[in-house]
């Protein structure tokens, strides 16, 4: 048998391969990848003002009104999972969107990619779907576009919406505003609608359904602004999930943020999905869930209206902006240790949202 | 969550922990095997709660660090073939082969598909008939019993387009390379709990008596690990060496006899070359002669790959044992989850990966 000390010679690494000659699905999963394409691709040859904020919705000001502008597609397969489906999905992911920035949502667009072949029924259920969550969420679709692409061409079924609101007066969330010694608000568990998809796609069966938490969120925002304006920014963690989210806020506020692990909440079928797959639930895309970034001073008063929303009703406080570790987003372990809470590198469920 | 819950007490983790401390009276280098477990002590931080000296060294358990550089240019090269439809576990899509991966193959319009069981790859053969399925098969002992269903119901079905790439690597063999190795530091070794729930134990015994060497099947959570910790610093305290089973919960001394069969129907140990240690002898699995139908290198007549890998990284150490990926000059540097130079930093269970993801903020300080 050779010696170890022999074969190390014989070691060696293959040389790092630039991910920059094409497009891979990582580019789509809300991680560094997809924040690679932006800072590479768009914001050079786009930027401005209202773009580089990067936020969820750009606010630009009409004679003084200022409006929110969102877009948002959605290429989620399967089309109907427990919890909704993909037209409902396209309207509360565009009203979230809006609301993220304090808007008060009012108009949305949809435009259809629809591949040959795509049973009428589906498109009529999707379609009865979409009009029943705006209705819910008090906001119109008012214009639209339809286009067919050839059989193979698509997935059944993309749809684009886009949302505009009005930012009411005062309002400023975004996400480079946090600050040393703020807090760190989540509406409630993390992981339902990542898990709720992937069980549907891959059939695996659990005691009971997990469905998405697909939900608007605008309402619940609304009754965080009433108790107070100390609220730094908002963000929903969709595709990505909680962590890609907060390393986005940590990062363009340079802050560091530390969670308690123990105060996040998690469903127990959710983490025994998660457990069975080799998933990190704070990686898993949300679609009714927030986090807020608030002054420690008001903390306790917008948990408490959290808790008051049907939406909110599990909200907690799951950690502390710091100065320390600029960028980076740490836990604190049950353990009393402390571990890097990373971006996602590329895709833990490809195309969820 | 029933067993889960109760081996992710941190009162008893700190209990542990304190035990340890207390039966540890000198300096003791332990090795964990499995990328899992590496994992979990990363996660969850088990290694600082162990006292000074006690050093946790990183195994050569990750399969996806450890399939040679030929294998991932193998697959990609059929990849890219027109009638060929490759199916992989997921972690395999990012490793880099020399020249490219499975995900860029991908975008060049190969069919790569993603599965979590390698039976699903013969019905994937099945629904195709007129496409060539090649099953990306690799893995430790504990992927093989399913690989070698997946052979074993391709046959019995007469499926004519499904073959399988074979890397396959054996533990024990491993162990065995690193102990005679004259590098070798380590003094005692957390055995994998999957591994032998499915291989049984009887293999590490032979381990335990041709090396004076502690070896404690170990399970995945961190009261697991502590606990396997403190059953190797009572042994090498106490001047023994014995085979123990912390891992009861899942590990039975036999092992799991009928996976152990249908292994034993469709594959025979062979040498196997390991990324990042070289050839071991006898520490792979091949196809036997009579599923010689279903082995991709003989349907696709692939032929000997020798591929000459640039040194660069240090997996060779770190896979041994002899190095923390910290010691890297490029860690974390040039080399990343998103840029690997190396395979411990593909995927989660590698070293690298674990330690970039959950500790390069105690690096920076």
């Amino acid at each position: 048998m050779p010696s170890a000390t022999k074969t190390i010679a014989e070691l060696s690494c293959p040389t790092a391969l630039p991910a920059k000659d094409r497009v891979l699905l990582g580019h789509g999963s809300g991680g560094k990848l997809s924040a690679e394409l932006v800072r590479d691709i768009f914001l050079p040859a786009l930027n401005n003002p209202a773009l580089a904020r990067l936020d969820d919705q750009a606010v630009v000001s009409v004679n003084g009104q200022r409006l929110a502008i969102t877009t948002d597609s959605f290429v989620v397969k399967p089309l109907f999972f427990p919890g909704g489906d993909i037209g409902s999905l396209a309207v509360h992911g565009t009203v979230n969107d809006l609301a993220m920035g304090g808007a008060t949502p009012l108009f949305l667009s949809a435009a259809f990619i629809l591949e040959e072949g795509l049973p009428m029924d589906q498109l009529q259920r999707v379609v009865a779907s979409m009009h029943q969550a705006a209705a819910a969420a008090g906001v119109e679709i008012v214009t639209g576009d339809t286009k067919v692409v050839e059989k193979g061409k698509g997935d059944g079924l993309f749809i684009n919406t886009t949302g505009v609101g009005v930012v009411p007066d005062g309002v400023v969330l975004s996400a480079n505003q946090a600050r040393p010694g703020d807090k760190v608000l989540l509406s409630g568990s993390v992981g339902d609608h990542g898990i709720a998809i992937l069980a549907q796609r891959e059939g695996l069966e659990f005691e009971t359904e997990i469905k998405s938490d697909s939900a608007a969120l605008h309402t619940l925002v609304a009754d965080m602004l009433k108790v107070s304006r100390e609220i730094r920014c908002m963000r929903d963690p969709t595709r990505g999930g909680v962590s890609s989210t907060l390393n986005e806020i940590a990062q363009q506020s340079q802050v560091g943020i530390e969670l308690e692990e123990q105060t996040i909440p998690l469903r127990e079928d959710v983490r025994g999905a998660c457990e069975m797959l080799g998933l990190d639930p704070l990686y898993v895309a949300n679609e009714g869930k927030l986090i807020a970034i608030v002054a420690a001073e008001a903390a306790d008063a917008l948990l408490q209206a959290m808790r008051r929303h049907r939406l909110g009703a599990e909200a907690a406080i799951i950690g502390t902006v710091k100065q320390a570790n600029p960028g980076l987003v740490t836990m604190r372990t049950a353990f009393g240790t402390t571990r890097i809470v990373d971006m996602l590198a590329g895709d833990q469920l490809p195309r969820i949202c | 969550m029933k067993y889960l819950d109760e081996y992710r007490d941190e009162r008893i983790a700190r209990a542990l922990a304190q035990k340890i401390a207390a039966a540890t009276t000198q300096p003791w280098v332990l090795m964990e095997i499995c990328g899992g477990q590496t994992h979990t002590i990363m996660r969850y931080g088990i290694d600082e709660l162990l006292p000074q000296g006690l050093e946790l060294v990183h195994g050569p358990g990750c399969p996806v660090c450890v399939t040679p550089l030929e294998t991932i240019d193998k697959a990609i090269d059929l990849a890219l073939r027109p009638d060929v439809i490759l199916v992989s576990y997921g972690d395999m899509l990012r490793v880099p082969g020399s020249s490219s991966d499975l995900f860029r193959a991908r975008s060049q319009g190969a069919d790569v598909r993603i599965a979590y069981s390698p039976t699903e790859a013969v019905k994937i053969a099945s629904a195709n008939p007129g496409r060539k399925v090649v099953f990306l098969a690799i893995g430790f002992e504990t992927t093989a019993p399913a690989n070698a269903m997946a052979a074993w119901q391709a046959k019995r079905q007469g499926l004519t387009n499904f073959s399988m790439l074979v890397s396959h690597v054996l533990v024990p063999p491993a162990i065995r390379a690193l102990l005679v190795s004259e590098s070798n530091r380590v003094q005692g070794f957390i055995a994998p709990g999957h591994v032998c729930t499915v291989m049984g134990c009887s293999e590490y015994e032979d381990l335990v008596r041709d090396f004076r060497v502690p070896i404690v099947v170990g399970g995945f959570e961190p009261v697991d690990l502590l606990e396997a910790v403190l059953m190797l610093v009572q042994q090498l305290e106490s001047g023994q060496s014995k085979l123990e089973n912390q891992y009861v919960r899942s590990v039975s001394y036999p092992g799991n006899l009928p996976a152990q069969q249908i292994m034993q129907e469709v594959f025979e140990v062979a040498d196997q070359k390991w990324r990042g240690i070289g050839k071991i002898p006898k520490s792979g699995l091949r196809l036997r002669e009579k599923y010689a139908a279903f082995d991709a290198d003989q349907v696709f007549e692939l032929g000997e790959l020798m591929v000459e890998e640039p040194a660069e990284c240090i997996s060779a150490e770190v896979l041994q044992g002899l190095k923390k990926p910290t010691d890297c000059p490029v860690f974390g540097m040039r080399c990343t989850p998103d840029n690997p130079l190396g395979a411990p930093m593909v995927s989660s269970e590698g070293a690298c990966a674990a330690y970039y993801r959950y500790r390069r903020h105690a690096v920076a300080s």
